[in-house]
Parts: C-alpha cells; structure tokens; sequence
C-alpha cells in the first residue's frame, strides 16, 4: 500500500510539473500582456519614459525578461519554497489573495456538497427500487434536467424570480449595503443571506450526476446473487434493500465523494463569477481576464493539484472500502 | 393426415395472428419462421420502445429543424437591423407679446437706464413732453401708435432712442438692421403709411407690417417677439406668421414645412406667468428597434440591436449546434485513434500516451480557455476565425475521457477469441485496429459522444455568455444570453434571455436522453 502510494505520488508530481510546464508556456506565450498594458498607461503621462523604455523596466522588475524554460526553472524553485510571488491584478503576494477568498470558496462548496448528497443519494436509490416505476422517469428527467442546466441560465432565472420579483435576496455580492451597521451576528446573517441563491444554484447544477451515479450503482448492485439470495432466504424487502444492497452501492459512492473532497477548495469559477462572490472562483476569473500571470499560474496549478490529488484519494479509497480490490 | 391437421390449424392460427401467408408454409422448426433482427435493428427496437428517449429525439429534431431550415424561413436575416421613428421634443423657439416698451437705440450708452426711468415718468405726463437726465435735456414725441421718439438736446433732428411696442427684424438674417432703417420702417408701419423712403430708396410695407426692396422682403415689424432658443436657428419670416396664426386661433400645435421641404410638428404651451408661448419641435428621428416587445412582425421581439430574436435564436442554434458536432468531431478522432494506439500495442506506446491523457485530464480546461478567450479578446480576433479556435482548442483540450474509454474497451476486446482468430488470419495490425475492435467499441462511443456533445454546447454557451466564446454579429445561444448581465434587460425584457435559455435547455436535455437511451439500448444486460 505504502508503495503503491509513493508510486502514485511520484507520477503525480512528474505530471503536475509536465502540467505547470505547459500552463507556464502559454501564459508566456500570450501575445499581449498585462505588462504592456501597464506600459502603455505609463508611457501615456506626461514627461514620462517611451513605452519600450517602460516594457524593458516592467519585464525586469515583473521577471519577465529571462526565457521561458529559466523562467519557469525560477518559478518552480520559488514555488516549492512557497512563494508565487505578488499579484498584478491585487498588488498583494498570490498567496494572501489566495487565503482571503479560499475560504469563502469553501464555505459555499461544503454547505452544497452536504445538501448535495442529502438530497441526491436517497433520490438515486428510489429511483433505483422502484425502477421503470412514474417515480423513477421524473427522478430520471429530473436529474437530467439538473445536469443539463446551463449554470447563467439557472442563475440568471433564480435571480429574476428571488432578487427582482419577490426581493428576498440582493442581486449579487456578499455583503448588503448596511453591513458595517449590523451586530457581529448580523453579519455573519447577513452573509449567509447573500450566500443562499449561490449554494441553491451549486446544488441543483450538481446533483444530477450524482442521482444518476447512485441509481446506475444501486441498480447494478440489485442485479447480484446475493441480492437474489437474500430475497431467497425471506427477508423483507427493506432489509434487502437498506441492509445489503445500500451499503455495497456506498462502495463506489464513496469513492466518488471522497475523491471529489478536494474540490471543495477550488470554487465555482461561473457561479461566484455570476453572483459576484469574491471567492477563489471569481477572484481568479478577474485575474485570468486582466492577463496576471503568478495569479492564474497560482490557481491553475493549484487546481491541477486537486485534481491529482481527487484521484489518488479516490483510488486509495477504492481500495480500503472494497476488500476485493487489491492494489499494487 | 394428422400431421397435415396439425399444420393447418397451426397456419390457421398464424394467419389469425395476423401473419403473413407466406411464413405459415413453413415447418414449425424451420428457422426462417423467427424473424430475426440484425443486433442494429435490435438496438434500434429497444430504442423506441423507450418513450423518453424518443421524446428527446422529438425534441432535437424539431431543434434541427428551427435552427437549420427555420433561417430560411424567416423572413430577416441573422444581422438586419430594425429601425423605428422616435419623436423628439426639444424646445425650438419662445414667443412674447410685446406689452412693455422697448427701447432701441443707436448704442446702449447713448439712453442709459437712469433717463429711461425718467422717460417713463415724463412719459405718463402727457405725448409729448422734456425731460433731464445726467446733464442732458430730452424731448420725446409721439411719432405713431405705439412708438415715442426721443430726442436728445444736442441734435434735434435724429432721435436718440426710440420707445416702442413693436419690433423690427431683419427677413433675411439674425443681423440687427440699422438704426434710422429700423426708425422709418416703424413710423411707417404705425402710421399705416404704404411706402418710405430711406436713404434714397423706396420701400413698401403692407398691413402686416413686411418690408419690401421692390419684390425682395427685407424686413417686418411686428408687436410679437420671436426668439430661437438655439442660437444657430434662424426664424424665418413665414414659420412666425404661421406661428401667429396658431396663437390667434388658439391652437396648440400646428406643423410647418420649411424652404428644404422638412416638416415638423411644433407643440405650443403658454406659460401666463411670463406672458410667453413657448414652441417645441417634435423631430422624428430614426432610431434603432431595441428591446421591442414580441408582435405580429417580430415573434419575440427585437434585441440591443435591433435585430430580429427569432431569427438571431435561429442562426444561433446553429452556430451552437455546428460547434457541438465539430468540437465532438474532433475529440472523437483524436480520442479513438490515441486510445486504439494505446490499447492495442500496449508497452511504452501505451504508457506514454496514459501519461498523455493524465496532463490532459489535469489541465483546467475551462481557466485555460477563458484565458485564451480574454487573449482573443486583446488582440481584436475576427469573430470567424475565433470560432474557428475555439472548435479547435474545446476539441484540442477534451480526447482525454475519449481515449481513456477506447483504451479500456480495447484492452478487454483484446483478449477475446474473435481477436485470436482475426490475428490468425493474418490481417494487418491498422485492418485489426480499425475493422475488427473499434467496432467494437462503437456503441460507447456513440453514447459517449452524445453526452458530450450536451456538454460541449453547454461549455461554448458559458463562455460566449461571459463574452469570451462566440461573438458578435454571429449569434449563439450562450450570447444572446449574455444580454441579462444588464439588471435592466434582466427585469424588463424576459423575450431576450428566456427563449435562448429554453432552447439550450431543451437541446442539451435532449442530447442526454437520447444518450442515455442509447445506452439502455445498447446494453440490454442492466435491466432487470
């Protein structure tokens, strides 16, 4: 198992950093660049330096004038220390930025990951039960129906309904226009109000792979003999179904949940972006359109890590809960 | 015989069942009695039994139909534009009736305000009458009904101001005539005299108080004041009596038409406490039909731009449609020819392709193309061509699950007998690959790429709805969308982004039916 893992880890990190190589290239490789921008800006003023004369400035103090290959020679050292350097966009290190919106990001992603098994797993399985049932066609509609709305659209409806006709929530944002006014736990209220239509949207866009995931494992495991057996020997149909057949759809289910864990951290790039929360997602999408690049090398390789790290938790998993499963 | 019984009450009984006749000349144990169904006629039994999924297919096909052939239906096309007259007011001109005295004179210092002060009250006197003011002696005298001359001391002849009701303005310019011009033609005109001369030539003046030079009008006097309120409007002689006209009879509007044939409304309203009429010009201007509501001619309206939305949501579902199946195209080619590489010869080809499809697996794809888009965006990329990257790169960036799978399958199929006996055969390995396993592989792949085509349509949406996919003029559903980041149109204009929405919805659900019925199809084994 040890050597499995290290094995595993070890290919990780030659893929991650074959990841960030890549991810390195094209952002060095943009044609235009926050850098001229800047540049251009300040070669505008009056009685300032030519625009060459700014670009050459900015690309040394940026460390932006090595070639591509020492550059991210550079950039992986500084990285493995720990440092990714400042944010053009925030002008503040990427690693601060990253601690102020993460955790916002994280909130909103554990609430709906919790609702989101909740309401998922045990729809999966009436749907898996009472298969070719009503039930089981609109659960099945539904789910497809979830999985195939497009976020915007979602969102933009939610927000005509709740934000402009019935006025419960406020458009967009985290904070309300009094937020400074209110007790600490009205803050913190406050917060929570600004945060339902988001985790809302999270939820429903996401729970239907999961419903569909549930029912096709639910129904696999209904299909096996010992099912078969259990119905044989008597025992009431709840019993068969909460009793043998539940815990070994868990098997997969787990593994699913478990090696989507990570994502928790890497937030919801459209949804923060549609409701302007200043989370991970939307504070990297802003980057991203400016053009910074240790921010959007930051989050990108950061997400390249989750998901890395999603799959081995998953495979590790795999193995601990299913006894059959033997890794080597 | 009773053999021969047997079988006529056999085919009897096949013929009630509504079996052709022919089969009933068959033996019981004859095969050719079963109909047999190739696995594809099977696929496709099982398929339509399957009422959902065949409602998704109802719903692509209408789809198909809207966005393929509804452009040629339509009337409009993707990019015209709509126009409608919107009528302006704006305030043109002021009217005044003159029932104060004012004072005209050869310059302001010649009659300043402390003599006109005197004025009045000598004036009250009688119609004639001196004055002093400032160290000068004055005379005035009534020259006619409404004007007062007044002379100053020092030149009897030549008055230095006059009083008067009524004034004179030139026909042909906002330039203020001369003076001792302005003094003849208003005793002439209110000594309803018909002719005068000044400096040696004669003018005629009619009733209406116009100055004629022979055929040529030059001036007119009249009790009302008429001013433009923008300075470049000059007045012309005709739009004030029409003006008059309207204020005598006591309307409220009237329309005129000028010398270069514009006509235009103008609105009169009085205002009692300055004792003036003030005239706003109602110019129609054509503007673009922006966010009209849904009518006979415009089904559901028209957009920002005045272009018509069903025909914009029409050619929309095509771009977004042709983008699916590219994008699609493209992953399913790359996917099927690494994914059979890999599987099939195993070793460093494999491994090396596995690792491949982990860096892809890896990649955040969606960061990496809202860059590229932001990039495009910078560098002004012509809209053709930018769909034209990002078919490329969506497709570029998603083979990975595609070849996963086909490796899989292949590694399975691989060790199978008929793969033994294709190899025994002695076939090349490309033969082995591309006849014998990718078939194989088929019926995943379909339901693959039926799925993912719903998401692919979904993923250029999103990012033409962040205005980094698809742009204007070419319409997609995910850019007519875009429109409801403006609160207002998201409020006001349901006709703009519903429609869109629906129609993605629908398309993309039913890319998903179809797939998953397809799935149920292909593999009978998970019924129950």
């Amino acid at each position: 198992m040890k050597k499995y893992i290290l094995k595993r880890l070890l290919i990780s990190a030659v893929i991650l950093v074959l990841v960030a190589f890549i991810i390195y290239v094209l952002m060095r490789s943009l044609p235009t660049s926050y850098l001229e921008q800047v540049a251009r800006e300040k070669s505008m003023q009056p009685g300032s330096k030519s625009f060459e004369e700014w670009m050459e400035q900015l690309s040394a103090t940026y460390g932006m004038d090595k070639g591509i290959i020492p550059g991210f020679l550079s950039w992986c050292g500084r990285a493995l220390r720990g440092d990714f350097g400042d944010s053009w966009k925030w002008t503040v290190p990427v690693t601060q930025k990253f601690h102020e919106s993460v955790w916002i990001s994280f909130v909103m992603g554990a609430i709906s990951f919790v609702f989101e098994i909740i309401i998922a797993i045990p729809l999966g399985i009436i749907a898996a039960t009472k298969q070719y049932t009503k039930t089981d066609y609109t659960i099945t509609i539904v789910a497809l129906a979830c999985f195939s709305l497009p976020t915007f659209f979602f969102a933009s409806l939610l927000k005509l309904v709740f934000c402009v006709h019935l006025g419960w929530f406020d458009l967009g944002g985290l904070i309300g226009r009094n937020y400074e006014y209110l007790s600490p736990a009205g803050q913190l209220l406050d917060k929570a109000n600004h945060l339902v239509l988001p985790i809302v949207t999270l939820v429903v866009i996401s729970i239907g792979s999961l419903m569909r995931y549930t029912r096709t494992n639910m129904l696999e495991v209904l299909n096996a003999d010992y099912i078969r057996t259990a119905r044989a020997k008597g025992l009431p149909e709840s019993k068969v179904i909460y009793h043998h057949a539940f815990r070994n759809t868990l098997i997969p289910l787990v593994t699913m949940l478990g090696g989507s864990l990570p994502g928790l951290f890497a937030g919801a790039l459209i949804t923060e972006t549609l409701y302007s929360i200043p989370g991970i997602g939307y504070v990297s999408y802003q980057s991203m359109v400016a053009g910074d690049i240790p921010f959007s090398m930051f989050y990108l390789v950061f997400m390249a890590i989750l998901t890395l790290l999603g799959n081995l938790i998953s495979d590790i998993l795999y193995a601990v809960v299913d006894p059959r499963v033997r890794i080597a | 015989m009773a053999d021969e019984k047997t079988k006529d009450l056999i085919s009897q009984e096949i013929n009630a069942q509504g079996q052709s006749a022919e089969e009933s000349e068959y033996s019981l144990n004859d095969d050719r009695r079963v109909r047999t169904l190739s696995p594809t006629a099977l696929v496709v039994k099982r398929f339509l039994r399957n009422r959902v999924a065949v409602t998704g297919l109802v719903i692509l096909a209408f789809m198909f139909v809207f966005s393929f052939i509804g452009g040629f239906v339509s009337p409009y096309r993707e990019d015209q534009l709509f126009y409608r007259y919107d009528s302006q007011n704006k305030q043109y001109a002021a009217l005044t009736e003159n029932t104060e005295l004012r004072y005209l004179t050869e310059s302001d210092s010649d009659f300043p305000s402390v003599a006109r002060a005197k004025f009045v009250l000598a004036q009250k006197q009688g119609k004639e009458g001196t004055f002093e003011s400032g160290g000068t002696n004055y005379s005035f005298k009534e020259e006619g009904d409404g004007l007062i001359a007044i002379y100053a001391e020092s030149d009897p002849s030549n008055p230095v101001a006059l009083a008067t009701y009524d004034t004179v303005s030139s026909s042909t310019s906002n330039e203020k005539l001369p003076f001792g011009f302005q003094h003849a033609i208003l005793v002439a005109a209110t000594n309803d005299q018909p002719s005068f001369t000044y400096e040696g030539k004669t003018y005629t003046i009619d009733d209406g108080g116009t100055v004629m030079d022979g055929d040529v009008e030059v001036a007119y006097a009249s009790r009302y004041v008429a001013q433009a309120i923008m300075p470049d409007v000059f007045l012309t002689r005709s739009f004030k009596e029409q003006l008059l006209e309207a204020v005598e009879s006591g309307d409220k509007d009237f329309v005129f038409t000028d010398e270069d044939g514009t006509t235009a409304e103008y609105t009169l309203s009085y205002d009692a406490s300055k004792s003036t009429w003030s005239v706003l010009q109602s110019t129609s201007t054509r503007v673009f039909d922006t966010y009209s509501s849904p009518s006979a001619e415009h089904w559901l309206g028209t957009d920002r731009n005045g272009m018509d939305m069903l025909t914009r949501l029409m050619y929309g579902g095509r771009v977004s449609l042709y983008i699916g199946f590219i994008v699609v195209f493209i992953e399913t080619a790359i996917g099927v020819v690494l994914g059979g590489i890999s599987g099939y010869c195993g070793g460093w080809v494999d491994n090396l392709i596995m690792r491949a499809v982990d860096v892809f697996y890896c990649i955040p794809s969606m960061p990496i193309i809202i860059i590229l888009g932001a990039t495009m965006d910078a560098m002004r990329v012509d809209p053709q061509v930018r769909m034209l990257y990002l078919m490329l790169l969506l497709g570029f960036l998603g083979w990975a699950g595609i070849a996963r799978l086909v490796r899989g399958q292949i590694l399975s199929l691989r060790e199978q007998e008929f793969m033994t006996a294709a190899e025994a055969t002695g076939i090349r390995a490309s033969r082995r690959i591309f006849r014998h396993l990718i078939p194989n592989v088929i019926p995943q792949l379909i339901v693959t790429m039926t799925m993912s085509l719903g998401s692919t349509i979904i993923t250029e949406a999103t990012l033409s709805f962040l205005g980094l996919g698809v742009k204007f003029p070419f319409a997609s559903w995910g850019n007519i969308i875009n429109d409801v980041n403006d609160t207002y149109v998201l409020t006001n204009y349901w006709f703009i982004w519903i429609p869109a929405g629906v129609c993605l919805l629908a398309t993309v659900l039913a890319f998903n039916l179809v797939g998953d019925g397809l799935r149920d199809a292909f593999d009978p084994k998970m019924k129950r």
